[in-house]
């Protein structure tokens, strides 16, 4: 734990606890704190964008970019309850309105098919023109039930992904 | 790497190619009909993204973990406290004035000898090499460093390298007391710049700059002259372009492999008992990090020469650098990985999150001709 500043106090991790719905136990707290103060290389607190990146497992994800707009400037707390969507311990439901957020990209409640079509650029790239991706988009869109025009808000999303299995965890390694 | 658990990482660990390694989870199963869940379910990424947050198996490799205290309690407190009055007061004070006498030996003798000897320049250079193995045996002697040597001595051959895993600038010193090496060194600043200048042109290093792209095929010329030379020192490479903590190995960069001469692997392995050799640049300058052996009791570590080896048919460069870090690795109790050492300084090229987006691109598609 080379550059901590503090270390955290039982108050502390029993604050984090309640802060992310007890997603995680207070031994993966632990562990959550030491790699949050080992990217946080310059100890200000959060971790930057380009402290991010310098993961490159990270920095490859076609996805990096939408995420860092989502944890620039988290501190420790906040840091874990970005995490706790990942957690074995948090329902579908809560992983659904995680993924809600992700395509939400100006957090107005509403996805519409230019915010599924920007996760759609993201994830293939120049692999697929653009047409093709609002074809594609808007097909499975009609198939559904919505229009091309339609929004849809985070009800829609439970109905829509509320039977998939999503699968979403990460195990926390506990030194 | 969606649920990081560690069997699936030791599996994942041998394998050479990136690519292999980073896009097996995003192959899915047997194409089905596209339907919204399926588009909307980017679970898989996200994942692999989380995954990579919480922890990753390139930062493992350059973690410094530093030793649990042991001196808790109330009889050990005292022995702690009069440890470190032995270390810093007496131990530390000693080694220094070690080392600057010999240094000022090593001066005494090595300047008359560089610039008054010309026209014997052979036994110029013996004699210089024979001072640079011995300033080398006070720097070791100055960190008390127990060096255990096994295997045979390297001898001074043309058409061999040498190649090492690399935890710290002391590796150099610590190979070097036994054999003179000239070794391919990434250029520093300061004073250590400043005896790599002077000193160790003598026994004909090799300077490399990590930030010049051009760099890489002078410094590849600079190589073959060098090991088709008769009377060159033998060259002594660190493949892996960086300082790794001692528990891990990052790929080995294939220039030393495809020289067309044998390659002779060492093996380091520190035991941290005492102190942790481990040098992160990016925390302590290198002048620090000698302070922090210097105030330590020993500087522990073992050294393995193994058996030169030679490419065999049919094998290329890549997979030749891949069998000599396996065999480094397993000697010292290493476990590999399949990052490349630079991604320190640089960020991964885009190629890699083009072909993750490619294999996302065409399994979309192919769903979509499925009725």
């Amino acid at each position: 734990m080379g550059n901590t500043s503090s270390m955290l106090t039982q108050y502390d991790i029993e604050e984090v606890q309640e802060h992310c719905n007890h997603a995680f136990s207070q031994q993966e707290i632990v562990s959550l704190y030491h790699r949050f103060c080992q990217l946080d290389r310059n100890s200000s607190g959060f971790i930057t964008g380009d402290e991010f990146l310098s993961v490159p497992e990270f920095a490859v994800n076609p996805l990096s970019q939408r995420l860092l707009r989502m944890l620039d400037g988290l501190n420790f707390k906040e840091f874990v309850a970005f995490l706790s969507a990942f957690s074995p311990r948090i329902s579908l439901q809560q992983k659904i309105e995680f993924l809600f957020k992700v395509y939400d990209f100006n957090s107005n409640g509403k996805v519409t098919f230019d915010d599924i079509l920007s996760v759609l650029r993201d994830l293939t790239g120049s692999f697929i023109s653009e047409q093709q991706r609002q074809e594609v988009i808007t097909r499975v869109l009609e198939e559904a039930g919505y229009r091309r025009d339609s929004s849809l808000v985070l009800s829609d999303f439970m109905r829509i992904l509320g039977s998939s299995q999503l699968k979403m965890e990460v195990e926390v390694p506990i030194d | 790497m969606g649920g990081l658990d560690s069997s699936s990482m030791e599996t994942d660990l041998d394998r050479p190619n990136i690519e292999e390694y980073l896009t097996t989870e995003t192959i899915r199963e047997v194409p089905k009909k596209l339907h919204l869940s399926d588009l909307l379910d980017i679970s898989p990424t996200l994942t692999e993204a989380a995954g990579a947050i919480v922890d990753d198996s390139f930062t493992r490799c350059f973690k410094s973990n530093s030793p649990e205290p042991w001196n808790w309690n109330i009889y050990l407190f005292p022995l702690w406290c009069l440890g470190v009055v032995v270390r810093y007061g007496i131990l530390f004070p000693a080694r220094v004035g070690v080392l600057a006498l010999g240094w000022i030996v090593f001066f005494a003798a090595f300047l008359p000898v560089h610039f008054l000897i010309r026209g014997h320049d052979k036994w110029r250079r013996k004699i210089e090499r024979k001072l640079v193995e011995m300033m080398c045996s006070v720097f070791v002697a100055s960190w008390t460093g127990v060096i255990k040597y096994h295997g045979p001595r390297p001898s001074r051959r043309p058409q061999q390298v040498f190649v090492a895993n690399h935890t710290s600038m002391i590796d150099f010193i610590i190979l070097e007391q036994m054999t003179a090496f000239a070794v391919i060194m990434q250029k520093h600043p300061g004073w250590v710049g400043f005896i790599q200048k002077t000193i160790l042109e003598s026994v004909g290093c090799i300077w490399f700059n990590r930030t010049e792209s051009k760099d890489r095929e002078v410094v590849a010329t600079k190589i073959r002259e060098h090991t088709q030379g008769v009377d060159n020192n033998p060259l002594l490479i660190f493949p892996e372009g960086t300082c790794v903590n001692n528990h891990y190995t990052v790929m080995f960069k294939k220039g030393a492999f495809e020289l067309g001469c044998a390659v002779c692997p060492v093996a380091i392995k520190y035991n941290k008992i005492f102190v942790d050799a481990f040098w992160n640049s990016k925390k302590q300058s290198f002048t620090t990090h000698l302070a922090q052996l210097m105030t330590s009791w020993a500087v522990v570590c073992d050294v393995w020469y193994l058996e030169p080896q030679y490419i065999r048919p049919g094998e290329i460069p890549i997979e030749f650098a891949e069998r000599v870090r396996d065999m480094i690795s397993v000697r010292a109790g290493l476990k590999k990985v399949p990052w490349d050492g630079y991604l320190k300084y640089f960020r991964p090229s885009p190629k890699l999150t083009e072909r993750k987006q490619q294999i996302f691109a065409e399994s979309v598609l192919k769903r979509l001709e499925e009725k």
